[in-house]
């Protein structure tokens, strides 16, 4: 058996020092490689809180967190920064491209970022990314001059041009309109199925949720539900 | 292309017109710069220049003669004598030994060229017309390595043999004499010798366009009563701006006086000096500006570029890489800022030098930009920009990429 992509034993996460709220209370959890979960829950329940953690955007304040095998207390910033270069692909609500950018840009950033620099191979990997989203006729466009639903899928093209065993997506359809939304959650789930890496999905839509091979709900920092989905 | 450059470039190019602003104003400092630099170099190579022109670096003269005072040994005790000391007329002397002075004198290592001069006073006359002059007996080969009196001859050439003579513009003007003419000179002494004038130079100095005449040294030992002697040694020295302890230390050595140009142009060095020192302060508040200038901006910059630098930092890019961003950011802001300020210095400098002019048309001194400061002021540009970029770059490189991303 491998390893786990993720694997959480009592995660929690506080905020502020004079006045502390507790946002995470105790997490255990496992995504296996390939798996697709939806993580679900009321505003404020603290699922970007946990998003962020699993990311490597920051750190929890107690319990045990891995990811790919290996125990992040143990990692000072540089190998944090480096292993979450090289494993996890992140899309947000707000698709967060560098708006100055060309689509086509905006891809090939980590492929740029890993090897320190900008490379024309990088370029054609870029395009190639591009076009798994039906994109690669606006290559060389700037992103800002793109639709949003278009946006959020160069978001998912450079989310994935590494190929990253893990991918976090914060309500990548949240801000799309129920048509978009869709096509984008279709894209996601076929890349998954395609490509195998582990997906967590945070999402405010039943049916999406609904859709995916399991469902972790997640109120007040802790999780009270995590079921498997028989489709 | 590195990518922190290839991020910093795309940064600049979003904050187009906060980038053109910052390097318009660091265009500006660097042009201020390179005027300045360029203004005040010219005016003072001029005034050197000038002064220079008609002076050797150390004059090496004889010890001043003091009054002796009279022996009073005989007058009865506690009485007070008042006396007044009464300096004695100059006389022209010679420096006892010169010969062997002089080759001492050439052995240090500061000292580039001796050359022995016999002057004094005396009378330019003709016909009925007499003017008070001042007698110079030179060795014209290496006297003109010492005063470059050589390149100011307005017509003919410096005396040659001993029946010649050369002479200020102004005084050939009032004796209404040209190359070719008789001169009749008269020592304060009471010689008389008849002289034909050689050559006519003009150094743009009144007192010695009016006041010299150029023998050689034989004619001059003759005429000033002095044969086989010389009132003076003239050097020219390597170190310009050490003359001064150059002199000094010779001075030390001979036992004789010797004065440096920088002690008889006191007056002009200390203007000299404060004029470089305020050129300066102007130089390093303009820096401080353009420093403020580019950080305020690079300052604004992180704030604006919060969320873009968390996004670079989830995609696994590196603090320093991010504080590299920044410093890039900084650098070239600098450089191009040193580029239009270099063009526009150099414009604005060749306005000034052909706007500011002498009455026919020649510039009153020289104001060329130079590479040296060409490369000075796009250096300090480049470094001011560097260091004006490293507090926005520290505070960039701190932030939490997990609070930068997050929407609300
Ligand atoms: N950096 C922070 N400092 C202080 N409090 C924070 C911080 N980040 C999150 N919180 C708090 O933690 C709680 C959970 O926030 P989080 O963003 O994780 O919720 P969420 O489940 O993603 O909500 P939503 O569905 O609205 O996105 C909130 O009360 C929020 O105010
Ligand atoms: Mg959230």
């Amino acid at each position: 058996m491998t390893d786990p992509v993720i694997e959480l034993a009592g995660v929690t996460k506080d905020f502020g020092e004079d006045v502390v709220t507790h946002v995470l209370k105790g997490i255990d959890l496992r995504i296996e490689a390939g798996e697709f979960t939806a993580l679900v829950g009321p505003s404020g329940s603290g699922k970007s809180t946990l998003l962020n953690l699993l990311g490597l955007l920051d750190r929890p304040t107690g319990g045990k967190l891995r990811v790919l095998g290996r125990d992040i207390s143990a990692l000072d910033d540089t190998e944090l920064t480096e292993l979450r270069g090289r494993s996890i692909g992140f899309v947000f609500q707000f698709h967060h491209l560098l708006p100055a950018l060309t689509a086509v840009q905006n891809v090939l950033m980590p492929l740029a970022i890993a090897r320190g620099r900008v490379t024309t191979e990088q370029r054609e990997a870029a395009i190639e990314g591009l076009r798994e989203v039906g994109l690669a006729d606006r290559a060389d466009e700037r992103t800002m001059r793109l639709s949003g639903g278009q946006q959020q899928r160069v978001a998912i093209a450079r989310a994935l041009v590494g190929r990253p065993p893990l991918v976090l997506a914060d309500e990548p359809t949240g801000n799309l309109d129920t048509a978009t939304a869709d096509e984008v959650f279709e894209l996601l789930r076929g890349f998954n199925r395609r490509l195998k890496m582990a997906f967590l999905l945070v999402t405010h839509s039943p049916e999406l949720a609904g859709r995916c091979d399991r469902i972790v709900t997640l109120v007040d920092g802790r999780i009270v539900e995590d079921r498997a989905i028989d489709h | 292309m590195p990518i922190a450059v290839f991020v910093a470039l795309q940064f600049l190019r979003e904050g187009k017109t906060a980038s053109s602003l910052v390097v318009a104003a660091v265009g500006v400092g660097v042009t201020v710069i390179v005027f300045l630099s360029a203004l005040i170099g010219g005016l003072q190579q001029s005034l050197i220049d000038k002064t220079l022109g008609a002076q050797a670096h150390i004059v090496v003269r004889p010890p001043e003669e003091r009054a002796r005072l009279l022996r009073i040994d005989d007058a009865p005790s506690g009485t007070i004598i008042a006396s007044r000391e009464q300096r004695p007329a100059q006389r022209v002397r010679s420096i006892v030994g010169w010969q062997r002075t002089m080759a001492e004198l050439a052995q240090d290592p500061e000292v580039e060229v001796v050359t022995p001069v016999v002057a004094g006073p005396g009378f330019a006359v003709r016909g009925t017309a007499s003017k008070s002059v001042n007698v110079l007996g030179i060795e014209p080969s290496s006297y003109v390595q010492v005063v470059a009196i050589d390149d100011r001859l307005i017509a003919g050439a410096l005396p040659s043999s001993g029946a010649q003579a050369a002479i200020g513009s102004e005084l050939a003007a009032d004796l209404g004499i040209e190359v070719g003419d008789k001169l009749r000179l008269q020592a304060a002494g009471g010689r008389t010798e008849l002289f034909t004038v050689s050559g006519v130079f003009q150094l743009g100095n009144r007192e010695v366009d009016e006041r010299w005449v150029l023998l050689t040294l034989r004619s001059g030992q003759t005429l000033l009563d002095l044969v086989g002697g010389v009132s003076s040694l003239e050097l020219r020295v390597r170190g310009l701006f050490e003359a001064e302890t150059t002199a000094v230390r010779l001075a030390a050595a001979s036992g004789l006086v010797a004065d440096s140009w920088m002690r008889t142009n006191d007056q002009l060095l200390t203007a000299l000096r404060s004029q470089s020192a305020s050129s300066l302060l102007i130089q390093v508040f303009v820096v401080l500006a353009v420093t403020i200038g580019i950080a305020s901006v690079l300052v604004v910059s992180v704030v604006q570029k919060r969320r873009e630098i968390g996004i670079l930092r989830a995609m696994g890019m590196s603090r320093g890489r991010i504080v590299l961003v920044f410093m890039v950011q900084g650098g070239v802001l600098g450089m191009l800022g040193s580029i239009v300020g270099v063009a526009l210095g150099i414009a604005v400098a060749m306005a000034f030098g052909s706007a500011v002019v002498d009455a026919r048309g020649a510039p009153l001194f020289p104001i060329t930009v130079e590479l040296p400061l060409v490369l000075t002021a796009a250096g300090t540009a480049i470094a001011t920009g560097l260091i004006a970029a490293v507090l926005p770059a520290i505070r960039a490189g701190r932030l939490d990429p997990a609070v930068a991303i997050r929407h609300d």
